[in-house]
């Protein structure tokens, strides 16, 4: 049997660790990504029930640094990200002067340079990484700052579960325990971890895509592996394993939380997305895409018009899968973009636009299975949360 | 590497036949597809008394990530299905030449089926 190995620039620092681990591989943004490495519903079961160990380093970073920093980004996202207070993280979108969505962001403030100067650090998704760096340079043009992408060089790697502090605390210096214990859910610090024997200081981020408590440690590629290991090692005895993107999908689906490519693209828009409360149009100054992001919230698409994203519950057992249509009466008034059997529910789940009349709570809709209609409910989301 | 019985015939669509031509014949799905699958939580199988036909599709099967089609590797009349493994589809992964068969079938007549040799060469996995 032979193999196709893709080209080593798609490779994560972690591919060995993947390897040794016996993981399949996908393509995911152009990265050969761990799909899973056995059961994917055992990875999901471990995320909600004790620890998973995922590599993220597919993530874009980009620094965003300088005097004007905060005024950019105000321009050129569509939150406010000169209100976000040091050491805080914050969800938002980079749009198109058309209201389309180039990509959703984590956005962190970090603490200001000795100088003063401020720094943030942005978070594209694997595909858009470059796109993104690119639509930042080209909008700093009138601004104080430098845009750096620095996604080549950084790894990331997330522990995700309620045994996630627990595990991340044995790598930490007694005296720093408060820094992580007292970190908040959307917050960052710098930590010292100790890998390969000393003690680096690191980004960490109380942030995820699963629906649980967990932390993103942000790190250089050389150093990866040596992060990677020391985790599963001090997290053997707390159900540690290493988690694909197989489970990282149905783990974010039964939290709610949109996928770039599935519910996102530069074709819908954040209303209907249901991501309107991250559009800041009371914020003074200008922004990429506020003329016809404020027209959009006039015509209230996905609120009065237009479809809108809602959470479907399967009644059967059969799953929706993206591009299935979605029928009232046997026609067709919405389209799936994302849904499989919840691990944790034990019910099929998706996430589907469909059209406004039909998306209150508790409507009787169907999604065509493939010529059979199988019952689905409108249901609030997030699907799952957890008890806190 | 997943695992290919010896004493089995296979079709290109991935299914099984044991293969002694005496009697009924169970069929199944191979650890190779199995694996390649993921973990299946849902069978669609034909229905006791109906008649598949060698090459066309006879039911779905369905992964937490994707469905796909029952290839009929035989025709003939469907004599019995494995009732546990619709209510526990797992099956097919743990065990699926073995708990995790499907239906069994009167066959007629056998569509074109590969030995395991030829079936692990085309497709991966150990004899």
């Amino acid at each position: 049997m032979t193999e196709n190995y893709p080209a080593p620039e798609n490779y994560t620092a972690l591919y060995e660790q993947h390897k040794i681990a016996g993981a399949s591989f996908t393509d995911f943004g152009g990265w050969q990504m761990p799909l899973k490495y056995s059961s994917e519903l055992a990875e999901h079961h471990a995320v909600r029930n004790a620890a998973g160990l995922f590599d993220l380093s597919h993530m874009g970073e980009v620094w965003v640094t300088g005097p004007d920093a905060g005024a950019f980004l105000d321009y050129a996202l569509v939150g406010k990200l000169s209100a976000v207070a040091v050491g805080k993280a914050k969800y938002s979108l980079i749009c198109q002067e058309d209201g389309g969505i180039i990509d959703d962001l984590i956005t962190y403030r970090l603490p200001a340079a000795a100088d003063g100067t401020a720094k943030y650090l942005v978070v594209p998704n694997a595909g858009n990484a470059a796109v993104v760096a690119a639509a930042l340079a080209e909008r700093a043009a009138a601004f104080d700052v430098v845009v750096n992408d620095v996604s080549a060089a950084t790894s990331l790697i997330a522990v995700q579960g309620p045994n996630a502090e627990a595990i991340l605390l044995q790598l930490v210096p007694g005296e720093q325990h408060p820094l992580v214990t007292e970190l908040k859910y959307y917050a960052a610090v710098e930590v010292g971890i100790t890998v390969n024997g000393t003690v680096q200081d690191l980004l960490l981020a109380r942030t995820g895509y699963t629906g649980e408590d967990g932390f993103e440690i942000y790190i250089p590629n050389e150093d990866a592996a040596g992060l990677w290991d020391a985790l599963l090692e001090v997290g053997e005895g707390h159900g540690l394993i290493p988690a694909g993107l197989a489970c990282r999908d149905s783990l974010r689906l039964e939290a709610g939380m949109p996928l770039y490519g599935n519910e996102l693209s530069r074709e819908g828009n954040p209303y209907a997305a249901g991501l309107g409360p991250v559009v800041s149009l009371k914020k003074e100054s200008d922004f990429v895409g506020r003329a016809v992001l404020a027209q959009l919230k006039e015509l209230g698409p996905g609120s009065t018009s237009g479809r809108r994203l809602v959470g479907l519950k399967g009644l059967g057992r059969r799953a929706g899968r993206s591009h299935y249509p979605v029928l009232k009466d046997g026609n067709v008034v919405g389209e799936v973009t994302s849904g499989q059997p919840s691990p944790t529910l034990g019910y099929p789940i998706a996430l589907a636009y469909v059209d406004v009349e039909h998306s209150a709570p508790g409507t009787a809709l169907d999604i065509d299975l493939r010529g059979k209609p199988e019952p689905f409910e409108v249901v609030e989301l997030p699907f799952y949360k957890r008890q806190k | 590497m997943a695992k290919v019985v010896a004493e089995l015939k296979y079709s290109a669509e991935h299914e099984w036949v044991a293969a002694d031509g005496s009697g009924p014949t169970n069929i199944g799905i191979s650890a190779v597809a199995a694996e390649a699958l993921g973990d299946i939580v849902y069978v669609d199988l034909p229905e006791v008394g109906s008649t598949v036909t060698a090459g066309e599709t006879c039911g779905e099967v369905e992964s937490t990530k994707s469905v796909s089609d029952l290839y009929a590797p035989v025709t003939g009349e469907v004599v019995e299905i494995n009732d546990e493994v619709v209510s526990d589809p797992a099956l097919i992964n743990n065990d699926p030449y073995g708990a995790g068969w499907l239906f069994k079938v009167a066959v007629t007549e056998e569509g074109p089926l590969l030995s395991a040799e030829e079936y692990a060469a085309a497709n991966g996995g150990e004899l």
